[in-house]
Formats: structure tokens, sequence, C-alpha cells
């Protein structure tokens, strides 16, 4: 795939490391451009399967507002809430390693994968640990559910349902994404210690930091979406 | 150095913003807004996105082919969003 780099071509480039240029690019910079914009391109498509998720649910909320909205006031907002922080204090420490990888930084750049990699990983612990509440709290269907307790407050169990899929499928699509981008950052921890990158060639650290913000960018939109589309009464 | 980047500062400013606005959505929550809520939740969002795609991911500093990409695949969530519901909202085939 990569093949020794031809240094004899261009101007005012500095000489890429040995097996980094690959073959059919002029030149590094070339090379980085084409890779973020792919990663840009493949982001795109990304916001179409995340899409058509947020199309689907928004068609059944405007058929089923009551049952969609009680619902929405039972999912753990506590748990939601922190998990956005932590996502979003995730996307900091990836773009400050980005800005670690473009200076050289090596310590700082290995560390702050590392942080990333971690925030994602408390991500997903909490997400199991809300997922069990929801458990406890009889809002999984086919596995703890209660309809009455819905045909009480005149709400369709069937719609409640229908809403809790949609809660499952879109926060579990965003956590299997979540998942590579955890793997992705710890590949690249152990790449960036044996000092792959440097400050001319680190073109895989800004593209898998574009697709991590990405992923933090679905949590943006899931987040009020799903726990806040009507008066919220409790927290958890 | 290859590809954009911003200043250490602006970062953890974008990130204070971001914080902020998190704080502000779920307050508001709690606020008897009615059918207020989606638009309010969205607005606010699509304002924390924005901070993200423009200095997290560098498209504040990025190519115009960037920012047209980012554009089509939004023309598209537009469509998708847009011809969908306008269906689903003006029929109401399967509410019972």
């Amino acid at each position: 795939m990569s093949e020794i780099a031809n240094t004899s071509s261009q101007s005012a480039q500095v000489a890429p490391p040995p097996g980094s240029l690959w073959h059919h690019f002029e030149n590094l910079e070339h090379q980085n451009e084409a890779t973020t914009l792919g990663m840009w391109v493949f982001l795109a498509t990304e916001l179409l399967i995340f899409g058509a998720l947020f199309a689907g649910y928004a068609a059944y909320r405007s058929w089923y507002p009551a049952a969609f909205e009680a619902a929405s006031g039972r999912l753990n907002l506590l748990i939601g809430g922190i998990n956005t922080v932590v996502l979003l204090t995730s996307s900091l420490t990836m773009v400050l390693a980005v800005r670690a990888a473009q200076l050289g930084s090596l310590r700082a750049l290995v560390t702050l994968l590392i942080l990333t990699s971690l925030l994602g990983t408390v991500f997903l612990a909490l997400k199991a640990v809300e997922y069990y509440t929801d458990y406890l709290d009889n809002l999984v269907p086919g596995l703890a559910f209660n309809p009455e307790e819905w045909r009480q407050v005149h709400v369709n169990p069937a719609h409640v349902q229908l809403f809790l899929v949609f809660y499952y499928v879109m926060t579990g699509l965003h956590a299997v994404h979540l998942t590579f981008g955890i793997v992705i950052m710890a590949v690249l921890a152990v790449m960036a210690w044996r000092r792959a990158f440097t400050p001319e060639h680190h073109t895989a650290v800004e593209m898998w930091g574009l697709y991590w913000h990405f992923v933090d960018i679905v949590w943006i939109f899931l987040l009020p979406l799903l726990y806040l589309i009507a008066t919220r009464k409790t927290l958890m | 150095m290859s590809g954009p980047t911003f200043q250490r500062k602006t970062y953890y400013y974008v990130f204070g913003a971001l914080i902020a606005l998190t704080v502000l959505t779920v307050g508001i929550s709690f606020l008897d807004l009615g059918q207020w809520h989606i638009a309010a939740g969205l607005t606010i969002a699509v304002c924390k996105a924005g901070f993200v795609i423009l200095f997290f991911m560098h498209l504040l500093h990025s190519r115009p082919l960037t920012w047209l990409i980012l554009g089509t695949g939004l023309f598209w969530l537009a469509i998708l969003l847009a011809l969908t519901l306008s269906d689903y909202v003006t029929r109401h085939l399967g509410a019972y």
C-alpha cells in the first residue's frame, strides 16, 4: 500500500517519513487533504443513516405525541446529561490531541488520545447503567414492561413501546459507533507512542478526530430529541 | 504543521459554550414550554453542533470543497426529513 516517497519532486515540502506517502499522491499535503475529504464524505453518508432513524422517529412522534412525550419523561436525564458532558469533554481532548500532533508534542498526543478513549468508555459504562435503570423502571419492551401503568394514565402502551424501540435502536447504533471510535483512539495512541506521527504526517489523527466529533454531534441531537421533548418532571 | 488549527484558548472557550448550552437545554426542559420544547431543544442542539463543526472539526479553516460536502450531506438530510415528514404529518393512515 505505501511506498518509499519520491523526495526529489516537490518544492517547499518537508521530505515525508519513509513509507508515509502513497504513490498516487503528489505530496503529503495532497494526501492529507484527500484523506480528510474522504472522511467528510463518509460522515455525510453517516448523517443519512442516523437521519433515517431521526425521520422515522419524527414521523411517529407526530402521530403519537402523547405517548412519546409521556415515555420521554421517564428516561434517565441525570445519566443522559452527565453523558453529554462526558462526550463534549472527549471532543475537547480529541481536538487538543490533533493540535498536539500538529505541534509534534508526543507525550501530550498519547495522553490526550488515551483520555479521549477513556471518556468514551465512561460514556458506555454510564449508558449500560442507564439501560439497567430503564430495565428496573419497566421500560424495556418484551423484557420488562407493564402496559397497565400506561393505560391508567390514558396513554397507549403500544405507542410507548414504539418510542422505546426507537430509543434503544438510536442510542444503540450510537453506542456501536462510539465503540469503534474508542478502539480506534486506543490504536492511534499506541501508534503515537511508537512515533508513527510527525507534525507533517499525522493524517490518521485528524481523520479519526473528525469521526469522533461526528459521534459527539449525533449525541448532541439525541439528547433533546429523546429526553427533552416535553416538560420534564423528574431528573431520572 | 499540516492542517488548520485554532489557539488552545479558542478550544476552551468553545468547550465552555458547549457546556453552558447543555446546562441551558436541560434547564429549560423543566419549564412549561408546551409545544415549544422540541423547537427550543433543536435550536440549542444546532448551535452546539455548529460550534463542534466550525471549531473542533476545523470547518472554519477548511477549503470550500469541504463546506460543499457538508452542505450536500445536509441538503440530502433536508430532503429526507422534509419529504418523509410532509407525508406523515398530512396523513394519519396508521394513527390508531
